[in-house]
């Protein structure tokens, strides 16, 4: 009638219908979906599967932090794992059997964490002023590192040995590990529990 | 004014999408089905699980898994652990233990696990002991053993002038469950370092902790 169909204009008029030629667009909706669901399961599959990681170095031979102790026993300090989930002791230096006391500290902020950061503050104050630094773009990135590497071992930087029980849960050891990373303490070694550590300890825990 | 049609050309996006899709799908590794559930304990450490990695799995029991990437690797340190306990296995079996993924029993129960298909495998994991770890029977040791072989010589036959990259370079992860009994990830880290291997990754979860202030 009125209305001309833009497709086939005077095909009418020769009589002969011709098929209209389909445009060659088609419906892609459903194909994009099925793109962007697959590119989102790709991407949070990838992504999910990289599990993260805490690097340990373990001492060469397991005299080896003991020696070291006979070195310096004002930089020494000492961390014991009870078999409990929150029996963390602590005492600084040489252990004595008579004069030892064990200081129980919690994994908290306040707990350990704070003992942490008190006992490497120079450490602490050194690589913060480092991260500082980076930030306000003064200094490299491979600088940075390196830099921060030789400040946490510093020779005047105060070590620590991590003590385990026979029934230390290997989630109380990487808290701890945890921890003495965060407050960016590098030299730490965990060892077996000496005998008079051991009464210790119970003395402490029957307390 | 005339209504344009909603309808847009969606070609580039769609190119675009299966362009990502295309290169997920190739990039991305499925993990194989591992044998224990296993929950690791959390840490606020960012370091990614490096590429090639021996991964020891500690469940609360102390049963011990082992994982090696790697199929030439596997294969090569299948052959020379199999010499050593006399374990005969097929060349089909050396193709599936190839492609297979954490496994924890004694050597002589491998074949029937290698057959065995993925419902089997399930239960025979629920029972399984682990690998032993005795000091009379340390198969363990063995296959760290073999499998670091395995990797060097991997790596040698890739860069003959023997400087393989650092990060080629085979990695030893431990993932143990936070409630298992410390002394036991201690044994097998024990038996690391009797082979002069010192450097570990251990495996946790993320848990949001923020950086150090004073």
């Amino acid at each position: 009638m009125a209305d001309v169909s833009t497709g086939d204009d005077g095909g009418g008029k020769k009589g002969k219908k011709r098929p209209k030629k389909g445009t060659t667009r088609i419906d892609m909706t459903p194909m994009v979906d099925l793109a962007f669901l697959l590119l989102t399961f790709f991407i949070l599959a990838t992504t999910l599967s990289k599990p993260k990681t805490m690097e340990i170095v373990y001492p060469k031979d397991v005299k080896d932090p003991d020696d070291k102790m006979k070195l310096n026993f004002l930089l020494a300090n000492t961390i014991i794992l009870g078999e409990k989930d929150n029996q963390v002791f602590y005492y600084p230096g040489k252990f004595k059997l008579d004069t030892t006391q064990l200081e129980h500290v919690d994994l908290s902020k306040d707990g350990l964490r704070k003992l942490l950061l008190d006992k490497n503050k120079n450490i602490n104050e050194a690589v913060l002023k480092l991260e500082e630094q980076l930030k306000n773009h003064q200094l490299a990135d491979s600088t940075f590192k390196r830099l921060r590497s030789k400040t946490k071992g510093d020779d005047n930087a105060p070590f620590f040995i991590v003590k385990t029980m026979n029934k230390t849960k290997y989630k109380t050891v990487i808290d701890v590990i945890d921890e003495l990373n965060i407050c960016n303490i590098n030299k730490y070694a965990v060892v077996d529990i000496a005998d008079a550590e051991k009464i210790a300890l119970k003395r402490e825990i029957k307390e | 004014m005339p209504r344009s049609s909603p309808s847009l050309d969606m070609t580039p996006m769609v190119d675009l999408a299966f362009l990502l899709v295309t290169f997920f799908m190739l990039t991305s590794k499925f993990r194989a089905q591992e044998p224990v559930v296993v929950d690791p304990p959390s840490s606020s450490s960012q370091i990614l699980l490096p590429e090639n990695v021996m991964l020891i799995t500690i469940d609360t029991a102390g049963r011990v898994f082992f994982d090696l990437t790697g199929k030439d690797i596997r294969r090569n340190m299948l052959q020379n652990v199999a010499t050593k306990y006399k374990v005969t296995f097929t060349e089909q079996q050396y193709q599936r233990f190839a492609v297979m993924g954490t496994f924890g029993m004694p050597v002589v129960e491998l074949p029937a696990y290698i057959n065995a298909d993925e419902k089997k495998r399930t239960l025979i994991d629920k029972t399984a002991t682990g690998i032993p770890i005795d000091s009379l029977n340390n198969q363990l040791s063995d296959w760290v053993q073999e499998g670091y072989n395995a990797a060097e010589r991997d790596n040698m036959a890739k860069f003959p002038d023997g400087k393989a990259p650092k990060d080629k370079r085979v990695r030893y992860a431990i993932k143990a469950d936070g409630m298992t009994n410390y002394t036991k990830v201690k044994k097998v880290i024990d038996i690391f370092r009797e082979r002069q291997i010192f450097q570990f990754n251990l495996i946790t979860n993320l848990k949001g902790a923020g950086p150090a202030k004073s």
